[in-house]
């Protein structure tokens, strides 16, 4: 169980892992994340976005970046390993029905959790738009999967490499100023992105859904670690969310306590660095 | 509590056992009320504060025969009355008393399945300890026999016989029984389901098993060793357990039940839902529920700094709001996470607060400042960074519906306490996964699940107990409804009870 049985490369530092999960993929429904923990007695538990799932095949998907010591442990896990605790299917599935006309938003990994939910609204009869962006072409990722949902597609990059050179904001105020307007937005991507995609829509009127990603610890509603404020009140992003109404979530208050552990992360990365390394430079010499 | 050291308690109680041993037979009830009391040996205050070792450090045999002997085996047994599980407290002090351990122990796993637990976390002082007539005879409740600490003792002593001490099993009946969560109640339901021969399957969301043992009472208080010996002895029962299986969400309970082949459930889901206090400021980076610091120090082993990957920010000044074993718990995990202070306020007085003795003692050993009729109204901080905690002052106004005198604030005496670490650490309620993904089963208006006398609950075949039932309470109340539940589960499946 929980075995890798393919793993792929997206781009400089963004993987996509198939892994053997029945159960998990016969319930999952878009929206919904897992946990992973890659060592049960000291191993960090972190929530990764179910990208996909095949429940015919028992697997699921899931895509991530390499950014800390624990998704750079992930990434060294090859075909046939297993991923030691899987915990899922975990959080409130996307609220799916007829809108009318989605533009949905992805910033650069956000791609990857938002793909389900433009199929399963694509799939509820929206006329689908979709933004991409990144910074750079390196980081567009799944941009042939967009393209078979989308009636609009707009890819955008920071330097212009790819696509518009634009953030992704442009052509989003744009879109809200049609007539008439998209019944729904749905923004993924960095908690800033997010941020600043319902400022855009906010003016306009537009729904906005973002799907936030705190530091989670259970996962299931028995810590609070997850919490944010929308609106007025205190939602728990593992249980209440994992989506919430764009223009009511307090991002400033998300972002400051996603940086909390800040100085400990750096330093458990620098120290996986430093580690892979030092173990390059001795399977060299041992080649040598 | 004790100042002399281990070394000195265990001479004078050997001195004392060769003394009284030859008499044993004759003594009198004078007698053994003369009998000083055994006092647990500890780690001194200033250096365990900085461990994660086991505070108590346990009687030796000596000491649990000296204190076995005060009991004065009297006829009504008033401490069997306090017992959430009726243990034979006479009986089993009896055979501790004559130095034979593994009768008493026998006697104690009749009505107990965790006495390394119970000996440990119980309440004796509000339980069996509460109405022992020595007690009340040296008029001083500290002074009743040490019940608990015998428990313990015997406990421990026979888990240092490693022999693995697994319960028989009934021939198998091809009857399937689930069991949610793996704390208390449910190690106690598995246990007494599996003995009848039934298959047992135990699903726990997190990782490892044990529940609250596992990831709210910290080591210093429950070695995590003794939690996994119960686990392990389930395992050599026959029991299944399934880690990262988190039912109303990786499979259904009602698909369970209808179409994986369980003939029936018991719910141990316990009271893990964090209460925050709803204040202004309680969303600032630094302040946590007592569930997460916990389960951060104790589940994801925060205090060991090398190897750990889940931290706990490094604090000056720790401020924890509570007056229970939590905040207790977070208290004392504080200080030996490096908090230079840590502070504990509470709203009522130390003889309102709900902890055990011992904790409330341990702590201000260990130098955790009492701050009491005092509570939070904000929590302020600097670039979304906690900086201090604004407290009012209260007094005790008429009892409320606890029975406890109620906390009446005192208007204009608000004062500012600095803090960059903010424990909530004010209580939890039942997790409601379970009813949200499961309408068949009715919840009070606190969220805990409705249970009729036999622990069944308003869905045929699904029973529960524990916290989820309770609210938060005690390890041996979950055992007790977890054997109570079993027995039904039992009869049910055999078919001697609807």
């Amino acid at each position: 169980m929980n075995r890798i049985v393919e793993k792929i490369q997206l781009s400089d530092d963004v993987f996509r892992l198939k892994v053997e999960a029945p159960l998990i993929a016969h319930e999952r429904k878009a929206g919904q994340f897992v946990i992973v923990q890659l060592d049960t007695n000291f191993g960090e538990r972190i929530p990764l976005t179910i990208a996909d799932a095949d429940p015919a095949a028992g697997t699921i998907t899931l895509i991530f970046q390499a950014v800390g010591h624990t998704t750079h442990k992930l990434a060294d896990l090859n075909t046939g390993d297993r991923i030691e605790n899987l915990l899922g299917p975990l959080g409130r599935p996307t609220h799916i029905e007829k809108f009318g006309t989605a533009v949905c938003i992805g910033g650069g990994i956000g791609v990857a959790p938002l793909h389900p939910i433009a199929q399963a609204l694509k799939a509820a009869g929206n006329r689908m738009v979709i933004i991409m962006g990144a910074r750079t072409k390196n980081l567009l990722i799944m941009e042939p999967e967009m393209r078979r949902i989308a009636d609009e597609l707009i890819i955008c990059t920071d330097d212009g490499s790819c696509g518009r050179k634009a953030l992704v904001t442009e052509p989003l105020k744009e879109i809200c100023q049609r007539t008439p307007p998209p019944d729904i937005a749905v923004a993924i991507g960095p908690p800033i992105m997010m941020k600043f995609c319902a400022e855009a829509t906010r003016p306009f009127k537009v729904h906005t859904m973002v799907s936030l990603n705190t530091i989670m610890i259970d996962g299931t509603g028995m810590c609070g670690g997850c919490r944010v404020t929308v609106g007025k009140e205190t939602k728990f992003v593992c249980v209440d969310g994992p989506e919430f109404d764009g223009h009511l979530v307090d991002f400033d208050n998300m972002i400051t306590r996603l940086g909390a552990y800040k100085t400990q992360e750096k330093k458990a990365h620098d120290q996986c660095h430093l580690e892979a390394e030092v173990a390059a430079l001795a399977k060299k010499q041992g080649a040598g | 509590m004790s100042h002399k050291t281990p070394e000195e308690l265990a001479a004078e109680a050997k001195r004392l056992l060769t003394d009284i041993e030859p008499r044993q037979a004759t003594l009198k009830p004078r007698d053994r009320m003369a009998i000083p009391p055994q006092e647990m040996p500890a780690q001194d205050p200033m250096v365990r504060r900085g461990n994660m070792n086991e505070v108590a450090t346990g009687y030796t045999a000596a000491q649990a025969r000296v204190e076995a002997m005060r009991c004065l085996q009297c006829k009504n047994a008033p401490c069997m009355e306090g017992c959430p599980v009726r243990i034979n407290i006479p009986a089993f002090l009896k055979a501790a008393a004559d130095g034979d351990f593994s009768n008493a122990i026998s006697i104690i796993k009749q009505n107990s399945l965790l006495p390394a637990v119970c000996g440990r976390v119980c309440p004796q002082e509000t339980q069996c300890q509460a109405p022992c007539t020595v007690g009340k005879g040296l008029k001083d409740i500290s002074k009743a026999v040490a019940i608990g600490r015998v428990e313990r003792f015997v406990a421990d002593w026979l888990a240092e016989q490693q022999k693995q001490d697994t319960p028989g099993i009934k021939p198998a009946t091809g009857k399937k029984v689930a069991i949610i969560g793996s704390g208390p109640a449910s190690i106690t339901a598995a246990a007494d389901i599996r003995r009848e021969g039934h298959a047992v399957t135990m699903f726990e969301a997190f990782h490892k098993p044990g529940g609250v043992l596992m990831y709210g009472i910290p080591e210093f208080r429950l070695p995590k060793r003794i939690v996994e010996q119960e686990i392990e002895t389930l395992k050599r029962m026959g029991v299944e357990v399934r880690t990262n299986f988190v039912v109303g969400r990786t499979r259904k309970l009602k698909d369970l039940l209808e179409q994986d082949g369980f003939d029936a459930a018991f719910v141990g889901t316990g009271a893990g839902l964090p209460k925050f206090m709803n204040i202004e400021g309680e969303n600032l980076v630094g302040v946590y529920s007592a569930n997460e610091y916990l389960t951060r120090v104790n589940l994801m082993k925060a205090y060991d700094r090398d190897r750990a990957s889940t931290p706990i920010l490094p604090s000056k000044k720790t401020v924890v709001a509570g007056g229970g074993n939590v905040a207790m718990d977070a208290a004392r995990s504080a200080l030996r996470m490096g908090a230079e202070e840590v502070h504990l306020v509470y709203r009522r007085t130390e003889a309102e607060m709900p902890a055990r003795v011992e904790e409330v003692a341990h702590a201000k050993e260990e130098g955790v400042i009492f701050h009491l009729l005092q509570n939070p109204v904000r929590i302020l901080g600097e670039k979304g960074i906690v900086t201090a905690v604004e407290c009012l002052r209260y007094e005790l106004g008429a009892p409320d519906d606890s029975g406890r005198r109620r906390p009446v604030a005192i208007k204009g005496s608000e004062f500012l306490m600095e803090a960059d670490t903010v424990i909530i650490a004010i209580g939890n309620d039942s997790n409601p996964l379970i009813k949200q993904t499961t309408t068949e089963i009715e919840v009070n208006k606190y969220g805990n699940i409705i249970i009729d006398e036999n622990g069944q609950t308003t869905l045929p075949r699904v029973y529960a107990g524990g916290d989820i039932v309770l609210g938060a309470a005690t390890v041996i109340l979950a055992m007790g409804q977890g054997r109570r539940a079993a027995e039904s589960i039992n009869a049910m499946l055999a078919g001697t009870q609807p």
